[in-house]
């Protein structure tokens, strides 16, 4: 068990290796409880939203879900998050670690005639994730269910809401269900899964697939001295849909150009970057890895670093500090692997 | 079977007669979580007891690997360059990492309960 903002999660069930495989290449069930998960409701909700995050929910609506970041008035990102828009409100899920100040924050632009309410606590959210999550998944009709979408249902004989969403790059669905019904939802779906594959999975595959799909972690890839543009999510923001907090510094990054870039780095095995390892090209110090870890499935390690905007190109050599030596990278595209997730056009739309 | 003994940094040593193994704790393998890569010397290479004398990278982190007594490097397990999970699932047989011809006395060392109830304690 390890402490992770403040909730104690398992890194591992059997092993990170088996759970990473199994998200891959059949399914793995996550307990994301420890997300932050808050109702926005009231006749201005929507008004209030478009107000505070950087994607434009015009281009979505009710049944339907948008990663947003969440910056403040400098352009730097708060958080990183996901809007349900629902029936009756909308439900916004944060992360675990910015939970209060992400509460505190919210709370302190929104208008009156806006309520906010923090529901994590009452509410469970699992995760079945990879390709076979669609087959096992013991609930009618999710295959009509679209990318980023969701919708209520039953799972397990329980009233849950089914969203076709990850962190892993997988297809796959995050199901909120009421906390007390979590643990035999939990079991039902394990014993959906046995024959297919399905394992419970922890913190560890959960970092190694998320890093492979190149989805960023707050924390580590960004916090509030990174604007969007430099953690490579530009196109989170819409700055054509109206004024939101951090519009104007974010248009003048836009304007000037982005000083810095997240770019994935590749090394031999053995030769893990870890967070803060420093990054050099031609002899000098160009930036710092940001998430580093063996990958499993891929056979080598991975890792994004921050780098100066310029030095970036693809198939460029670049050297990594590994345990206080210098060790060998390349520059490769992102993501590292691309999942069964449904077209990424999709979530970025 | 000749007696395991361990160390306070979670290596265990076999002794017979001049020739000592060494490996890893299924307490430390179980801490350190899916073990990925070892860097390891060559034989040949003399070390002090309580030298550090290799890495243990898993997922989680790189550690300092230390030997519990002081003699010359014989033998590397090979089988770890292509199977370093060998750590994780089976730390005492075939996850041996070194055999030391034993330089000097043996140090002092815990015994298996010593360890367990030193092991309980880290543990929490």
């Amino acid at each position: 068990m390890v402490d992770f903002g403040g909730w104690e999660l398992p890194q591992q069930y059997s092993s990170i290796r088996d759970e990473h495989f199994a998200v891959r290449k059949a399914a793995g069930l996550f307990d994301i409880s420890h997300m932050g998960r808050f109702r926005v409701s009231g006749d201005g909700a929507l008004e209030y939203l478009q107000g505070l995050l950087t994607n434009d929910l015009a281009q979505i609506g009710p049944g339907r879900a948008q990663y947003h970041l969440m910056c403040n008035e400098d352009g730097g990102v708060l958080d990183d998050l996901v809007v349900y828009w629902g029936e009756e409100d909308f439900l916004v899920v944060v992360n675990a670690s910015n939970r209060e100040k992400d509460l505190a924050w919210m709370l302190g632009h929104a208008p009156s005639g806006v309520d906010i309410v923090d529901r994590t606590f009452e509410l469970a959210l699992v995760a079945l994730q990879g390709p076979k999550a669609e087959a096992i998944l013991p609930s009618s009709g999710v295959a009509d269910i679209p990318y980023f979408g969701f919708r209520p249902g039953e799972v397990a004989g329980t009233s849950a809401l089914i969203s076709r969403t990850g962190y892993t790059g997988e297809d796959g669905f995050e199901v909120f269900v009421e906390a007390a019904q979590a643990g035999e939802v939990w079991d039902r779906l394990l014993e959906a899964g046995a024959a297919d594959g399905l394992l419970p999975a922890g913190l560890g595959a959960r970092d190694a697939t998320r890093l492979e799909a190149a989805l960023r972690l707050y924390g580590n890839d960004m916090d509030e001295s990174v604007n969007p543009y430099e953690a490579g999510l530009g196109w989170t923001v819409k700055l054509g849909k109206g004024d939101f907090v951090g519009r104007q510094a974010l248009a003048a990054v836009k304007e000037s150009g982005p000083k810095r870039a997240l770019i994935g780095l590749t090394t031999a095995p053995g030769d893990i970057g870890r967070h803060g390892a420093v990054v050099s090209s031609g002899g000098r110090r160009i930036g710092a890895i940001t998430s580093g870890t063996h990958s499993f499935f891929l056979g080598h390690p991975i890792a994004l670093a921050m780098v100066e905007a310029a030095s970036f190109r693809v198939g460029e050599p670049m050297v990594v500090e590994v345990r206080g030596r210098e060790a060998r990278a390349e520059v490769v595209k992102l993501p590292f692997y691309r999942g069964s997730a449904r077209s990424a056009a999709a979530a970025k739309s | 079977m000749a007696d395991r003994r361990y160390s306070k940094t979670h290596e265990w040593v076999t002794v017979d007669g001049k020739n000592v193994t060494v490996g890893i704790t299924d307490f430390a393998q179980s801490q350190l979580g899916d073990v990925v890569f070892l860097d390891l010397p060559k034989p040949g290479r003399k070390l002090e007891a309580g030298e550090a004398f290799g890495v243990v990278e898993s997922v989680k982190a790189a550690s300092d690997l230390y030997s519990p007594v002081g003699g010359r490097v014989t033998a590397v397990n090979e089988l770890l360059a292509a199977k370093p999970e060998l750590i994780n699932s089976d730390p005492y047989g075939d996850g041996w990492i070194l055999k030391v011809e034993l330089a000097g006395q043996l140090p002092e060392l815990l015994d298996e309960a010593e360890y367990k109830k030193f092991a309980e304690a880290a543990g929490h």
